[in-house]
């Protein structure tokens, strides 16, 4: 008996300190990050665009181009992944070509991000005309969060009950007018995560904007979406690798790294607490 | 008045209905008991076309109201169910608040007038004896009532898009003995002006709200007449058997 508790408790132990150190790796990786890079983080960092060569200044610049690429890459991809997601759902019930789109979807996610970004200069940048510049990164993008869109909405549209689908029905609801009045209000919240996850996805891609919108070094803010533009995760690799001066830049590329990072969990968290917050409203229901 | 003649309903291969046919008459109380899988709630779900929903399903004969076939291409289903008002077996008001509820057939249904829409939001709650519970909390959400008050919501709802008739399936058997009394009182002030069908387990209920009832087993209508007659003296030794409860 206390041979077979023994290998109970040593069980216990090494699943539970796999368990921690999965928390300590990435605790690590953000107190590594945080420690080199605070000491560059004010004001004049965040609002500045870089001067001498890259070697001083701030991250002003790339911090706009991240945001609006954030912005393009949501506008294409949130109403064309709403949309395929609704008619899967709710229209196309489940004959072939569904499982035929849901296996493509899954496979359009799975495939590297750098494939995207080639993709996205073949057709955006060149056959398209639309050149290194925002709308082509945000296509690119879009298309790589695409996916997660579908994917995240397709399980809020099924997590609504059927009870307020066949009840809107019964009242002489059209089925339009049931989904959008009853079917998508519900599944909001949770749509809405999906959304804030995608970008914390696009935020940090640097593959996908390397040959489709990125800037090596802008010193003025874009004027229009055919403008190239700085974007945070490329800047940090330029800095990072092919800088002027690496070793003086060091902590201006951990400065650009914790300033992504916090916006990537930023978001994630803004994700979670909504859908707690939602979820408490659900099961209160 | 509700008449179906000779229907036959398949889900795929299943012969779910064998040769129905019934009369229901205008402002009475019709019920139909029988046992689990019988078909009597497919047989409701006729009248409003909600098996429409269903896929891989068959339909012959014919369903009229008011001598009308609802199965003529010239139908309208939107307007049909408007007509034809649905009370489910579990209460099912919609994640919004009281009044939005019972406003909701009438903004689907393209009503715009707000005093008309206050008016018609109050009068079907009273319809529904649910108004002087909730007049001080209309811009509450509908999931703060207690289940038997969110079933008559939903009776409410289906009033609000004045139908003539009002199909309802096992309405009561999700709520405790109080809120199904109150329903079932419902139903009897609502006869006056409604067509009510409503499919029950609860043979007491049946003999309590019904004028007539009809009597289903394995996809066949096996009897149907008056309440009284079908409780009291059945022709049929299956309805016997089943209102004295040695089987079902």
């Amino acid at each position: 008996m206390t041979h077979k508790r023994t290998n109970q408790r040593i069980a216990f132990w090494t699943l539970r300190l796999l368990g921690l150190l999965v928390v300590a790796i990435l605790l690590w990786i953000l107190g590594f990050i945080v420690y080199h890079g605070i000491g560059v983080i004010n004001w004049e960092f965040l609002t500045t665009a870089p001067t001498d060569g890259m070697t001083g200044g701030g991250i002003f610049p790339a911090i706009v181009g991240t945001c609006c690429l954030i912005v393009g890459s949501m506008i294409v991809a949130f109403p064309l992944g709403v949309m395929s997601a609704i008619y899967t759902t709710e229209y196309a019930g489940n004959g072939k070509i569904v499982r035929f789109i849901r296996i493509m979807t899954n496979n359009l996610g799975s495939i590297p991000s750098i494939i995207f970004g080639l993709f996205g200069m073949s057709l955006f940048v060149n056959a398209l005309g639309f050149g290194d510049s925002i709308i082509a990164g945000s296509f690119t993008l879009g298309l790589l969060a695409l996916p997660l869109v579908i994917r995240t909405t397709e399980e809020a549209l099924k997590a609504v009950p059927d009870s307020y689908r066949t009840g809107s029905l019964a009242l002489g609801a059209s089925k339009l007018q049931t989904i959008w009045k009853v079917v998508l209000p519900s599944a909001f919240p949770n749509i809405s995560t999906g959304l804030i996850l995608a970008i914390g996805r696009v935020s940090g891609e640097t593959a996908p904007i390397l040959f489709t919108a990125a800037a090596y070094f802008l010193p003025k803010l874009p004027s229009s979406i055919y403008d190239q533009v700085m974007a945070l995760p490329y800047h940090l690799y330029v800095i990072a690798t092919s800088g002027t001066d690496l070793e003086a830049t060091r902590p201006i590329a951990y400065g650009t790294a914790l300033v992504l990072i916090v916006i990537v969990l930023a978001m994630n968290l803004l994700a979670s607490l909504l859908r707690r917050h939602f979820g408490k409203k659900v099961k209160t229901n | 008045m509700i008449e179906a003649k000779n229907i036959d309903f398949y889900y795929g291969d299943f012969h779910a209905l064998k040769n129905i046919s019934m009369r229901m008459e205008t402002n009475t109380v019709t019920a139909f008991i029988g046992p689990s899988g019988c078909g009597k709630s497919t047989f409701l779900r006729l009248f409003n076309r909600m098996n429409d929903l269903i896929p891989a399903t068959r339909l012959t004969g014919e369903c009229l109201i008011d001598g009308r076939n609802i199965y003529d291409r010239s139908v309208n289903v939107d307007e049909l169910r408007k007509n034809v008002g649905m009370v489910f077996q579990k209460p099912n008001p919609f994640p919004k608040s009281i009044f939005e509820n019972v406003a909701y057939g009438l903004r689907v249904n393209g009503v715009r007038d707000k005093r008309f829409i206050r008016e018609k939001v109050e009068e079907s709650l009273i319809g529904a004896a649910l108004w002087d519970e909730v007049k001080d909390k209309l811009k509450k959400s509908a999931y703060e009532l207690s289940g038997g008050q969110q079933q008559r919501l939903c009776i409410a709802r289906a009033l609000a898009v004045s139908p003539s008739v009002l199909l309802m399936d096992e309405p009561a058997s999700a709520l405790d003995p109080i809120s199904t009394s109150k329903i079932e009182e419902l139903i009897h002030s609502l006869k006056e002006r409604y067509t009510i069908v409503i499919v029950t387990h609860n043979m007491q209920q049946a003999a309590r709200v019904s004028d007539k009832t009809g009597f289903f087993m394995l996809g066949e209508l096996i009897e149907f007449n008056d309440t009284k007659k079908i409780f009291l003296n059945p022709d049929k030794i299956e309805t016997q058997n089943y209102i004295t409860g040695r089987f079902g």
